[in-house]
């Protein structure tokens, strides 16, 4: 295992590939964790209802029935959920979030029991505050019953299946009608430059205005300068559209041109 | 050299759906193990998307692809690498008869410190209340600081149970869950190192020696015995085996003389602490059964000597089960003992 950066624990397999799971923050786990403080309450809620009810024919049992089930739904809430739904409750669903195990391993049962029966140190002096102190200044945004069962939260958000097409394909591509300057292109650009310009196309949309304007124009002026294509090649190319062209010439070298 | 994405995509995304597939079934269906050709091939398909994410990283720093790819090879890394034994159904009978006890001797040094400890509490408690007998205001809880013994056992005495009749089962869950909560603190405070536990425990020590003392000054021991002995018998070695839990666990964050890392040893305690605790849980419900349908009952409704052999037999069967319990029965291999 490697050391955790701010925001992601690395992990690296016997293979030597290194992978990152990226860290719950404490406001997230709040959030998530009053989701489920208002689901509990919802289903308790119903119990007095149904208790209630019970009460008129046998109110001892009755009595019996309500203490046993707030109990079991308090304490038993979280430890079912996350072990029947691979680390996550009703809220940390809503959230994204999931417990995992802090080496990448399948989660345990105790692991999960032990985190959550931990909740009683987590929760002093009250409101969570040495948990929520515990896991702010965690390396590993753990509380103390993370920390015990060797669990992380992270954020598991929905994985989208990669699509470069709709980036890449289908536009037409004015600098592939020079095949020697593209083969030029492909031999003077750098993996690193290559990946930098790949990453701010995808990326753009998440870009203030001027930002993507000044950061297009930076890479295009330093890509312009790798290989030099004739003007006309180049007439009325914004820079976005003019990286577009060339990260398409970088990545799908054998497509045929446009 | 930069990654041709669109070959490199077009030749690797059937191989990561079959994996995603694959690891799906194996997260959904955690109790079936795989054949070996499946294995082989979980095996191949997850190099294979380590060694894409690899090339991913060094030749185009895709992030989408690359989130997936993580998704993907995290996942597998857990299903492959893991080594500690497969979720099993859980065989309830098997587990308390035979694991609880085992686990509990594997770790017994913590649980007689526990005793020692509590022990430590009630001296200090019942000497408390010889030498300061104003004292009691402080070291007994539940109100039994407002009546004296006698007192007490004479209304209890003359109410014949009516006290308690028709609120046995409200009663008995209030105990159960009352006590499973004083449990369950008692083992998280070993998150303290194990001072927090040591402070539980004395603190309950302190409030059994206090009332010990009051009822036999007073002559009230036999009543004391009948009182306490049928539920107390199951409960209070429960509270200690609580006990040992947080002070193994308050152990193993200190590690002293280990050249194990922290994280390798508390996840080598993680399974026995919750047995142990689960195993409480248990004991204290049996407890909590008895306490209210059982130990409230007084002279003339039940005899004390009734009572006093009723909790004698119960510890003897306990004292039995913890010591002998499953000893039969290979323990599970790994478990680190204490």
């Amino acid at each position: 295992m490697e050391p955790s950066s701010v925001n992601n624990l690395r992990l690296r397999t016997p293979e030597g590939i290194t992978f990152a799971l990226p860290l719950a923050g404490p406001m997230t786990r709040l959030l998530a964790w009053m989701l489920d403080v208002i689901i509990v309450g919802a289903v308790s809620t119903l119990l007095s209802i149904a208790v209630a009810l019970l009460g008129w024919m046998a109110s001892d049992l009755a009595g019996a029935l309500a203490t046993i089930g707030f109990f079991l739904l308090q304490l038993g809430y979280p430890i079912a959920t996350e072990w029947l739904w691979r680390g996550q409750t009703l809220g940390k669903r809503a959230f994204r979030l999931r417990v995992v195990d802090a080496h990448g391993l399948r989660l345990q049962f105790s692991q999960i029991a032990i985190r959550n029966l931990l909740r009683a140190v987590d929760i002093l002096p009250g409101a969570y505050l040495v948990g929520g102190l515990a896991c702010l200044f965690s390396r590993r945004a753990q509380r103390l019953g993370d920390f015990a069962a060797n669990t992380v939260v992270i954020r598991a958000p929905r994985l989208a299946q990669p699509d470069l097409e709709q980036l890449l394909a289908g536009k037409f591509n004015s600098l592939r009608a020079h095949s020697h300057l593209c083969a030029r292109l492909r031999q003077r650009v750098a993996p690193e430059e290559a990946a930098l310009a790949l990453s701010a196309l995808l990326r753009r949309d998440e870009l203030d205005p001027l930002a993507r304007v000044e950061l297009f124009r930076e890479l295009a002026t330093a890509l312009r300068a790798k290989v030099e294509f004739p003007p006309e090649s180049l007439d009325g190319l914004a820079d976005e559209q003019y990286l577009r062209n060339v990260v398409d010439v970088l990545y799908r070298p054998k497509t045929a041109g446009l | 050299m930069i990654l041709d994405l669109e070959k490199f995509f077009a030749a690797e995304r059937p191989l990561w759906a079959e994996l995603d597939v694959m690891l799906l079934r194996l997260e959904e269906h955690q109790n079936q193990q795989p054949s070996l050709d499946e294995v082989k091939r979980l095996h191949y398909l997850h190099e294979r998307a380590a060694a894409g994410l690899d090339r991913l990283a060094t030749f185009a720093n895709e992030p989408e692809t690359r989130c997936y790819l993580e998704s993907l090879v995290a996942r597998g890394h857990a299903e492959i690498h893991e080594q500690r034994g497969l979720p099993h159904r859980l065989k309830l009978f098997e587990w308390f008869f035979m694991t609880f006890p085992q686990t509990f001797r594997r770790h017994v040094r913590f649980f007689w410190f526990a005793v020692a400890v509590t022990v430590a509490g009630c001296a200090f408690g019942g000497l408390a209340l010889l030498f300061d007998p104003d004292s009691r205001h402080t070291t007994m809880a539940f109100g039994h600081d407002q009546l004296t013994p006698s007192e007490r056992v004479k209304k209890e005495e003359q109410s014949q149970g009516a006290r308690i009749d028709g609120r046995q089962a409200g009663f008995s869950s209030f105990l159960m869950t009352h006590n499973t909560r004083v449990s369950v603190s008692t083992l998280a405070l070993g998150m303290t190192w194990g001072v927090g536990t040591i402070i539980s425990l004395f603190y309950n020590g302190v409030i059994l020696g206090a009332i010990s003392v009051d009822y036999i000054q007073d002559g009230q021991g036999q009543f004391l015995a009948g009182w306490i002995l049928p539920h107390g018998s199951i409960e209070l070695p429960a509270i200690l085996i609580a006990g040992q839990a947080g002070l193994l666990l308050g152990t193993t964050l200190l590690g002293r003389g280990s050249r194990i890392p922290l994280r390798t040893r508390l996840r080598a305690v993680s399974h026995d602490l919750m047995t142990l605790i689960f195993g409480v849980a248990l004991l204290l419900i049996w407890a909590g059964l008895v306490e209210g349908f059982f130990s409230q009952y007084h002279e003339p409704v039940l005899p004390y000597a009734v009572k006093i052999v009723f909790g004698l037999v119960e510890l003897g069967l306990l004292t039995a089960f913890l010591a002998k319990g499953g000893s039969g029965h290979m323990e599970a291999p790994g478990n680190p003992k204490s």
